[in-house]
């Protein structure tokens, strides 16, 4: 099986080698005015072998993944990355997902959608120049190819191991938990889905042909890859608070930073396409950014597998891989953006704006969102460069909230007002009137805090206030629209923007309200702790299928609410580790976090307890947004359906 | 960037190029990053710096603890942060049991632990040392900028902090560490 | 063999011996994970510890780290709270013995400027590249 799959590798590689080779050789050709009509014929058939070669080509990188599965999944102790990776005694679900928890096979993973992804666009797209498409598919291919050669030189996934062990070494423990099975999948969609937008902007390049067409083939490429990273990242937020046991859920840890600056540039991205598709406008910018959003998974895949910085997420470390790596993202990003420059010149000017416009506020959400992702990116980057130079330091929360929240924070207002411009050009007053009821809930909110709380920082105060304001901004665009009849993406629009206002209101709740109590407590000893409280009733031994621990029962008491909490100390024979499995509940105003410390040596037991005030916001709001991007994402791909059959221009 | 770039047709200026440079930039700060990786070592600040004043009680019977003052005395010594439950101190043991026979000080902080296992360990292992404090909260170890065991600060007569050697001495160390102790007499 | 494993993980849980092979034999001290009394001075110790970081976990604070020398200096950094010392004070006092790789907050120095200025940059160079995007409206 294992051999199959390296077969069925090595042949995809070959295909992507012909697909880049056709692409190449069509567009070279095909420029030419003179070509005479035999010769043409030869050329149309070149372009016309290169979208089945690129659907071979996925549907091949897709076998070699399922071979990987399958010996994962039967244990297969005679292939290295079994062995290395997994263990017969060990749930099917984390068996399966030991395929791509490590470095070879999410590498697989990678080309895998790659080659999918490539597929689907030669199978789908028929709106763009075909010219365009081929320079595209080719692009494409040079991406894939890059990481077949990685795979079959630098890191085999299939290679045996001589003489088979009885049992592999296992998965490591933090790793087996469902959230975590399938985070690293769904980053991956993104980024593969952002580098679909990267091809198309090598094609518009190569081509010249920057315009609205382009902009709507690009677009639902977009928002898939920003829908799938929202998801990614909310998800990887929710398994860091559970799973740490320490109540954080963003540490401005190099390996998050690395998934949230794709994030942000896809964003970016969202936004500046859609100004070209609709008013023509932001071309170069446009293509600038599609080339960047790629640039940032590149690099963060580059930072998370190179192990330049250090993290606590940080898994597969090696240089020579890191080199690898670092060699792929020199020729593609180092070249896109030679013939950015090169090319560029070649693409006509868009329209300019007025100030006060549509445009204008995305403008505006443009220059933000890329200056939050110049922060981060030097922020993260900043302790590597100072190394070099012989200094230690580090940087963390206090950096980066302060210089990246204040300019959130102006993005989010900008968010409330941007969707109740009109496009083209609009008046300040106009735009002031149509912001009364948000600024009125921002002040309402504002003062009643003000009121109730007394003393709250700052920061959360205006961060619930704008948090307000943007909840009813959001719903705004709907207001006088006959509801059914109203656009999917507008509904996207709504919904995202709604998100990003619960998601803000609770990380502002969370931070201002959370109630800490780090006890050690005995048995029948009670704990007050937000509006519960916490009685330890007793320490007892478990046993899960490829693990031992001890689980504390806690009793928590609300009014009449009665409910047990089972948090647990769980240890790993193989490998070696101990973790702490946080037992949380969650209730319409918050959840209550609790965690078994160890024995203080006195017949107590250490328990940490939080009650964390509509915390479940945080990801709630991440949930919203992502079901805006998909909802925009089917509303414009069925509108583009409906165009084509009706055969008009999409 | 949209028409900074278009206008680029007719003004022909190099800006275009910025994105580029700035990938190179990012690229080399990157590569020199994968190939000379710095020293993640964190290092104690006091290094050149005269030791903290410290008075440590004994650990173990019969076993002086260390006084304050002590290291002002006019004798280099060698300061080794140890602990029974580290496993590469009792890899380091023959060094410092080498280093004592070539007539050097050397006086320890025993971090986290309990007489019984300390007595144990040196029971087991031999004992190189003049005197022996307990931290047993790991404060001796914040305070001199110690980030793990066993860490050996080598200290002057005048009780200045010379340097740090971070993790177990090796046998080929031996010979040059007491060469830099008696350069210091 | 179940059997055998629940009777030790009970002895274990008993005893309460770390289940760590090389982990000190010391129970962790009280403050490491145990609150300070003054909810006040209890929350100036969290700001504190919430910066600093972790000097043998993998870039973590010592807020959100079970290691046993996070565990310490979090003891460390209550202890010195509740016996007056301003947090400023207890962070100068850390990094003049680590350095400032011990503090998530790097002082403004040489070292760190750039650092500082880059937003302020980032934010004009944004402007200036954004301000070509509109049409001028009177001339």
């Amino acid at each position: 099986m294992a051999e199959a799959g390296l077969a069925a590798l090595w042949f995809a590689a070959v295909l992507a080698l012909l697909q880049l080779l056709l692409g190449a050789l069509t567009i070279r050709w095909g420029g030419r005015a003179d070509a005479t009509p035999r010769r043409a014929a030869s050329i149309a058939a070149l372009a016309g072998s290169v979208r089945p070669v690129a659907v071979v080509q996925g549907l091949l990188s897709a076998v070699a993944m399922l071979c990987l599965i399958w010996v994962f999944a039967t244990s297969d102790m005679t292939v290295k990355l079994v062995v290395e990776n997994s263990q017969s005694a060990k749930p099917m679900m984390y068996k399966v997902a030991g395929a791509w928890g490590n470095h070879e096979g999410s590498m697989l993973l990678w080309v895998t959608i790659l080659g999918l992804a490539g597929g689907a666009v030669a199978l789908l797209e028929r709106r763009l120049e075909e010219r365009t498409l081929i320079a595209t598919l080719a692009a494409q291919a040079a991406i894939a190819l890059g990481f077949y050669a990685f795979l079959l030189v630098a890191s085999n996934p299939f290679a045996r191991i001589w003489p088979a062990p009885a049992d592999g070494l296992g998965l490591n423990p933090l790793l087996q938990d469902p959230g975590l099975a399938f985070h690293p999948p769904t980053l991956y969609v993104g980024y593969v889905g952002l580098s679909v937008a990267f091809s198309f902007a090598v094609g518009a390049l190569v081509t010249g042909d920057v315009g609205p067409a382009f902009a709507r083939a690009m677009r639902p490429w977009v928002l898939g890859a920003w829908t799938f990273l929202t998801v990614g990242i909310t998800a990887g937020s929710y398994w860091a608070y559970y799973e740490l046991g320490w109540g954080g859920w963003w540490f401005w840890d190099p390996v998050e930073n690395a998934s949230l600056m794709p994030w942000l540039a896809a964003t970016a991205l969202l936004h500046s396409v859609t100004v070209l598709a609709t008013r023509d406008g932001l071309r170069a910018w446009t293509v600038m950014l599609a080339v960047v959003a790629f640039s940032m998974s590149m690099i963060g895949t580059f930072l998370v597998r190179s192990g330049i910085l250090t993290s606590v997420h940080a898994f597969a470390v090696d240089p020579t891989r890191g080199a690898f790596i670092l060699a792929l993202l020199a020729i593609y990003i180092g070249g896109a953006l030679a013939l950015f420059a090169l090319r560029v010149g070649t693409v006509r000017q868009g329209t300019t704006f007025d100030l006060v416009s549509r445009e204008g506020g995305l403008v505006l959400n443009n220059l933000l969102l890329s200056v939050i992702l110049g922060i981060v990116l030097i922020g993260t980057l900043y302790p590597l460069v100072a190394a070099g130079f012989g200094v230690q330091l580090s940087i963390g929360a206090p950096f980066f909230d302060k210089a990246a929240g204040p300019i959130a924070l102006i993005l989010v207002a900008a968010m409330a007002v941007g969707p109740l411009v009109r496009w083209r050009r609009d008046d300040g007053q106009a735009v002031l009137a149509r912001m009364t009821w948000p600024i009125a809930a921002s002040a309402f909110t504002a003062a009643g805090l003000i009121a109730l709380g007394g003393s709250m920082a700052i920061l959360p105060l205006l961060a619930l206030s704008l948090a307000a304001g943007l909840a009813v901004a959001s719903i705004a665009p709907l207001w006088g629209r006959a509801l059914r009849r109203t656009p999917l993406a507008i509904w996207g629009m709504v919904v995202a923007h709604l998100g990003v206002a619960v998601s803000l209101a609770g990380m502002a709740a969370s931070s201002a309200w959370t109630q800490e109590r780090l006890v050690a407590v005995g048995p029948g000893e009670p704990t007050r702790v937000g509006p519960f409280t916490v009685t330890l009733v007793g320490i007892a031994p478990v046993l899960g299928e490829n693990w031992s621990g001890l689980e504390g029962q806690l009793r928590a008491t609300r009014d009449e609410d009665v409910l047990i909490l089972k948090p647990q100390q769980r240890f790993f024979a193989n490998p070696p580790t101990t973790t702490n499995e946080t037992s949380i509940r969650s209730f319409w105003d918050g959840q209550l976090y609790t965690v078994l410390g160890q024995p203080d040596g006195r017949g107590r037991w250490q328990v940490r307890l939080w009650w964390k005030p509509f915390v479940t916001l945080i990801w709630l709001g991440g949930a919203l947004i992502a079901i805006g991007g998909a909802l925009s994402l089917i509303g414009r791909v069925a509108r583009d359906r409906r165009a084509a059959q009706r055969g008009g221009w999409a | 960037m949209s028409t900074a770039a278009s206008e680029q047709r007719t003004g022909g200026s190099r800006l275009i190029w910025v994105p580029l440079a700035g990938f190179v930039l990012l690229f080399a700060i990157v590569a020199i990053g994968l190939w000379r990786p710095a020293d993640r070592t964190v290092r104690s600040a006091l290094v050149g710096k005269p030791m903290p004043g410290i008075a440590l009680a004994p650990v173990v019977a019969g076993k002086p603890g260390i006084e304050a003052g002590r290291f002002a005395k006019g004798q280099a010594r060698l300061v080794n942060i140890f602990a029974s439950w580290c496993i590469p101190c009792a890899a380091e043991a023959p060094q410092l049991l080498r280093l004592k026979a070539m007539g050097v000080p050397i006086d320890a902080v025993a971090v986290k632990d309990t007489p019984a296992a300390v007595a144990a360990f040196l029971a087991r292992y031999g004992d190189p040392y003049d005197a022996i404090g307990g931290d047993p909260d790991s404060a001796v170890q914040f305070a001199l900028g110690s980030s793990g065991v066993p860490e050996t600060f080598l200290v002057d007569g005048n009780g200045r902090i010379v340097e740090q050697h971070v993790g177990d001495i090796r046998a080929e160390e031996v010979d040059g560490l007491a060469a830099k102790v008696r350069g210091l007499r | 063999m179940r059997r055998a494993i629940l009777a030790a993980l009970a002895l274990l849980a008993a005893s309460g011996v770390s289940p760590l092979a090389a982990d000190t034999p010391l129970p962790a001290q009280p403050l490491a994970y145990t609150q300070l009394a003054d909810p006040a001075q209890e929350a100036r110790a969290k700001a504190l510890m919430e910066t600093l970081r972790c000097l043998v976990c993998q870039g973590q604070s010592i807020a959100d780290s079970d290691a046993s020398m996070a565990g310490d200096m979090r003891a460390l950094v209550r202890q010195r709270i509740a016996a007056g010392e301003s947090p400023a004070a207890i962070r100068r006092w850390l990094i003049s013995r680590y350095g400032d790789y011990v503090s998530y907050d790097p002082p403004l120095s040489g070292a760190t400027w750039p650092l500082y200025l880059a937003p302020i940059l980032l934010l004009l160079a944004g402007i200036w590249i954004a301000r070509a995007s509109f049409r001028k409206r009177r001339r």
